[in-house]
């Protein structure tokens, strides 16, 4: 396979055939691609975006906007790691469709503190046990998607816990294109000896620095620990600081550093009075590194809408100040491992605040002269003298053991509830030896002492080529557990996804979870647990109150439930309604010249709805005036019977009526009655009647006596299609 | 102590209001480049399993046997000398591929007898 077929899902069996041969077309990062001079689509003159997809789904309203769907600069990421990399790879093509082009994957629970690699294709919990089988699989599959869309793909893990080098080698060899690496990460929060955390780092950074690989720190983590993620700004300042210096000593150039940083703040807090100061504190001290702006986690909830309001105010900061990369974050994360169509609501937030706010920076000013500044200031000054008493401490390793880190209060206040690690303990203790003056490493991208041969052109010389100078050289391991594997795993999915089997899914193939919202008219105590009767009722395996909402204390509570379905459709037992063919325009018109064709047309009934149908008519909307029908309007709230007399008076030749309100069904009682009339009065077979109308599909029309009926998104062309058929089927054109 | 850390955090923070935006910005880079010294230290003249396992990756030497071999010359003493520098060193020793004296490491507990 070395295409994708649109009309077709990517096969994944397909990606895991030949991949012991597969080696990646290319390594290291890509940003996205300015249009110079701005965007210019449509009516609209962009100031800063980057090129369009080739292939892509745009924002639900675009279609008012003849789909254009303009990508924003900075880089968009999705996390997605279900635990099984076969069915993520699906949502990665979803996920770039709708404008990620980096996409992350958060690695299996306690996969940072095994000593070595992993190999074969476990499942996963909570994230994707990290192997350069799933990795491969998943850098192939989106060489295909980029492919697709017509936008290069980042693929990015984590070079953190106690494997972190061979991890790095793992990532470089595979043309992994962005990663994690932060060795404060390890050992604040992942109790990895502090020792060996920064001793591996070192060789980690180099790896990753000769292969291109993006890194990203680990700080916004205190954020997501600290008690008050707002009050450790100071200290995040310091985390960013300490791990881009010490990159850039070890040879990482510092474009290819970024900074992961978020607003550490949520209403209803005031939270532009913490986050911009912060936003722009570190663009100030960082403005030579790269930013990736993630969006807040602290404060998610199980409220989707909640998150993404949020989420929409964190991606207003990025364009208030600056982002490289804009992170998302799942609106559903607070409440489970994400679901494919959350990823896809998480880059949709990020997008289409980015583009609603194009050029920001250019209508408004950040007044750094009056509270702002001194905000900015202040944390700026905390910062150093956070420093200055570390290196009063005896520097980091110091300060580390006196829990300097994460405490919860505003430096210099002390809550004495930060982590403290000590030098002697932690995963990997002792475990570091000194390199004796003979040391040699015969390979490629080593840092530190490394006693080579004299005159050698490259490292690998005595090896005669490293893996990363000659790919052929990696060693493939295919499976190591036959009980755990993507390829037993793929066998039982086959039916969903190859075969005529559907069934619903949020995470994997044939799952069969869905997610029902009620609101139930009681307090909440008796609400959830109503609506859990009323899930089981419903059928639903394993309900599960996911989320619920006071609407008032005693009128009423909106729940969501979550549950499985435990059946399937057949799909060939489907009958699915034929897609309307449409005839050229040049018949249309034909036909309509040929016997002169006239319509009359008005909403009617008490309805003064009249846009909808102005817009089928007129000419200026590319109604059916346009194709050469003339047509007779009455306007609104017009009887029935007035509209059939005007049809004998002028002779016309089709009567189209709108009807928008549909309380008591009183829709179709005028359909019924105009069918009726015409009948009463003897033209029925003379004239076509037709009904359009939010509230009309054509089945409904049908059922009501109608010829044809029209719901939202209708065009003149679509009636006059319509209309041309008809007559073609009676022989009259 | 406490009371003291904030007289002190007082007395710096005096000295810091006489910089402007640039020194700080200097001043922070300067610590921070002081601070991440000793690490960088401890990367150059350390290593560790993980290192050295990452090295005869490098070499095209698989996962599972790349565990054994750091293990074994671990427990030989011979970290030191660096786990690819041994493997390099007992094939030529023995006249076999990197991978074979990979494998001759973990089947044979006196390979690495000798060596150094």
């Amino acid at each position: 396979m070395n295409k994708l077929d649109i009309k077709k899902k990517i096969d994944v069996e397909e990606i895991l055939n030949d991949l012991e041969n597969y080696h990646p077309r290319r390594k290291g990062w890509t940003w996205r691609e300015k249009v110079e001079g701005g965007y210019k689509v449509e009516k609209f003159h962009f100031k800063e975006m980057s090129k369009p997809l080739a292939n892509s789904v745009p924002l639900p309203a675009a279609k008012y906007f003849n789909n254009i769907d303009p990508q924003p600069m900075p880089v968009i990421t999705t996390e997605i790691a279900s635990g099984r990399f076969e069915d993520d790879i699906r949502r990665m093509r979803m996920a770039a469709w709708h404008g990620a082009d980096h996409i992350m994957v958060i690695r299996t629970t306690g996969q940072s503190h095994i000593d070595g690699l992993l190999e074969g294709t476990p499942e996963g919990v909570g994230g994707v046990p990290i192997t350069r089988k799933q990795i491969r699989a998943s850098r192939k599959a989106c060489d295909l998607i980029e492919d697709e869309v017509g936008r290069k793909i980042n693929f990015h893990s984590y070079v953190s816990g106690v494997a972190g080098p061979e991890v790095a080698v793992l990532f470089a060899e595979e043309g992994i294109n962005g990663a994690h690496q932060d060795p404060q990460y390890n050992v604040l929060y992942r109790n990895v000896n502090m020792y060996r955390s920064f001793t591996d780092a070192a060789s980690a950074k180099k790896v990753m620095a000769d292969a291109g690989i993006f890194q990203i720190d680990g700080a916004h983590n205190a954020n997501a620990t600290a008690k008050e993620g707002w009050s450790v700004m100071p200290e995040l300042l310091v985390q960013h600081g300490l791990n881009c210096a010490f990159s850039v000593k070890v040879g990482m150039p510092k474009s290819q550093i970024g900074l992961s940083t978020v607003p550490p703040c949520a209403p209803p807090s005031p939270k532009i009075w913490y986050d911009l100061p912060y936003a722009v504190a570190l663009r100030d001290i960082f403005s030579e590194f790269k930013f990736r702006a993630q969006q807040n986690t602290r404060y998610i909830e199980s409220d989707i809408e909640e998150a993404t309001r949020t989420h929409c105010i964190d991606t207003m900061i990025s364009a208030l100040t600056s982002a490289d990369i804009q992170s998302t974050i799942t609106p559903d994360e607070g409440r489970n491992v994400p679901w494919h169509y959350n990823n896809i609501r998480g880059i949709e937030t990020a997008k289409q605040t980015l583009v609603a706010l194009d050029g920001f920076k250019q209508l408004v000013k950040l007044d750094r002269d009056g509270p702002l500044g001194e905000m900015v200031r202040d944390i700026k000054e905390r910062a150093i003298c956070f420093l200055e008493e570390m290196a009063e401490t005896g520097g980091y390793f110091a300060a580390v053991e006196k829990g300097f880190f994460v405490d919860s209060a505003k430096y210099p206040d002390r809550n004495g509830d930060g982590i403290a690690r000590d030098g002697k303990g932690g995963v990997g203790a002792g475990s570091i030896v000194e390199r004796d003056a003979d040391y040699m490493a015969p390979v490629c991208s080593v840092f530190g002492h490394n006693q080579l041969p004299a005159g050698l052109k490259k490292p690998c010389d005595p090896i005669k080529g490293c893996t990363l100078c000659d790919p052929t050289k990696i060693a493939y391991i295919d499976e190591i557990d036959q009980t755990d594997n993507c390829n037993l795993r793929l066998q039982k999915t086959v039916e969903y996804r190859k075969g005529k089997m559907i069934k619903p899914e949020a995470e994997w193939a044939g799952d069969g979870t869905v997610l029902i919202q009620l609101f139930v008219p009681e307090a909440l105590e008796v609400a959830g647990v109503a609506a859990m009767e009323i899930a089981k009722k419903m059928g639903l395996k394993d309900p599960e109150v996911i989320n619920t909402q006071v609407m008032h204390p005693s009128e009423g509570t909106f729940v969501e439930v979550k549950g499985k379905v435990d059946f399937a459709i057949d799909r060939t037992t489907l009958k699915i309604p034929p897609k309307e063919e449409m005839l050229s325009e040049e018949e249309i018109r034909a036909g309509i010249k040929k016997i002169g064709l006239k319509v009359v047309a008005g909403t009617v009934g008490e309805d003064e709805h009249s846009v909808g149908l102005r817009e089928i008519l007129d000419i200026k909307h590319g109604g059916i005036e346009k194709y050469g029908v003339k047509y007779h309007y009455l306007g609104t709230s017009v009887p029935v019977g007035k509209m059939v007399d005007a049809a004998i008076e002028t002779g016309a030749d089709a009567i189209l009526i709108s009807t928008i309100i549909s309380h008591n069904d009183v829709h179709r009682k005028n359909m019924r009655k105009l069918d009726e009339l015409c009948r009463e009065k003897g033209i029925r077979d003379k004239v076509m009647i037709m009904c359009g109308g939010t509230q009309v599909t054509r089945d409904i029309a049908k059922e009501c006596g109608m010829d044809d009926g029209f719901g939202r998104g209708t065009k003149g062309i679509h009636v006059v299609n319509s209309m041309v058929k008809i007559l073609k089927a009676k022989k009259r054109v | 102590m406490s009371e003291e850390r904030i007289k002190k955090f007082e007395a710096r923070r005096q000295q810091l209001r006489k910089m402007s935006d640039e020194q700080l910005k200097e001043r922070f880079w300067e610590l921070c480049n002081q601070m991440v010294e000793p690490m960088v230290e401890y990367g150059r003249k350390y290593t560790s399993m993980s290192i050295e396992r990452s090295v005869l990756l490098r070499m095209g030497i698989d996962s599972v046997t790349s565990q054994g071999v750091v293990s074994r010359v671990n427990e030989a003493g011979l970290l030191g000398k660096g786990a690819g520098h041994v493997v390099l060193k007992l094939s030529q020793k023995l006249g076999v591929d990197l991978r074979e004296a990979a494998k001759r490491i973990n089947e044979d507990k006196n390979a690495l007898q000798g060596l150094f």
